[in-house]
């Protein structure tokens, strides 16, 4: 039997029983819910996202195809992590006419992601690769799973 | 162009469809871009998350058909889900205009553009008017 980490047990068992009433890790947007007062914010979340975790990271995956990589930007504010950037359109000068589809959507897009947990900001890493862009959020130490040992009197 | 939601049928083929026995995959069709350029006709699909070993293109019988995987690379366990990661699969039936032997496909950023050149019969041609007095 492999040895697990009674309290990422827990923990796990945690964000299950959140996940089953949907409480836990809402993103800002609400699945879309959102005040138009609100502006820079689109309603539509975008991209879509995954969200992983293992005793060490969080891993945010987004599914974010045709977007110039230097055009992608990340970024971490406490707890909530910002990702925008553009999709930028089919080359420009054509005419409507000179298309026969359009299904790919193009545009700006932002999305706040509210972590679950504390992050260590300094050593977050992104990589895009193949339109899916990986974030990996070292998670802070002091919201590490630690085992505290007990003494037998 | 005319889009196949369906695999076409060959003459003397078994109908099959792209699921197999011990094939877990579920496809589904990929947004695309169809647009005309310069005598060449566009073709530009997203198929984020997909390995450029894993997109195939063929034509058959006038027949386009674009199949790519899709996968993971992140660890861990999955705690939220909006996406998951599927197999592509589409088809389009292409019109005589097109220079099959021409084609040529580039994948980037999870985009796959493919270039069908037009046929040399189906370009434009400018035909200079002369005027005699």
């Amino acid at each position: 039997m492999t040895y697990r980490h009674p309290f990422y047990e827990l923990d796990q068992l945690h964000n299950e029983i959140d996940r089953m009433f949907g409480s836990f890790f809402r993103p800002m947007e609400k699945n879309g819910r959102r005040s138009a007062f609100l502006p820079g914010v689109s309603a539509r979340a975008y991209p879509k996202i995954n969200l992983y975790d293992d005793v060490n990271n969080y891993y945010v995956e987004a599914l974010a195809p045709g977007i110039d990589p230097t055009k992608l930007e990340v970024s971490i504010t406490g707890g909530v992590l910002t990702l925008s950037g553009e999709k930028t359109a089919v080359p420009g000068g054509l005419k409507p006419e000179a298309f026969h589809r359009s299904e790919r959507a193009a545009g700006r897009f932002i999305r706040t992601i509210e972590l679950p947990n504390l992050v260590d900001a300094n050593k977050i890493k992104a990589e895009y690769k193949n339109g899916i862009l990986l974030i990996t959020l070292p998670r802070a130490e002091e919201s590490k799973p630690k085992a505290i040992a007990v003494k037998v009197s | 162009m005319v889009e196949k939601t369906v695999p076409t049928q060959q003459e003397g083929q078994v109908r099959q469809s792209t699921e197999t026995t011990r094939s877990e995959a579920r496809y589904v069709a990929p947004p695309v871009d169809i647009y005309e350029e310069n005598n060449r006709l566009v073709v530009a699909a997203d198929l984020p998350g997909a390995e450029k070993d894993s997109i195939t293109v063929d034509v058959k019988d006038g027949v386009l058909t674009l199949q790519a995987a899709s996968k993971s690379h992140a660890v861990g366990n999955s705690m939220y889900a909006e996406f998951e990661f599927v197999n592509y699969y589409r088809q389009f039936e292409l019109s005589e205009t097109v220079d099959v032997d021409k084609i040529t496909a580039d994948y980037k950023h999870g985009v796959l553009q493919l270039n069908l050149p037009k046929a040399e019969r189906a370009k434009t041609k400018k035909i200079a008017v002369n005027i005699t007095p």
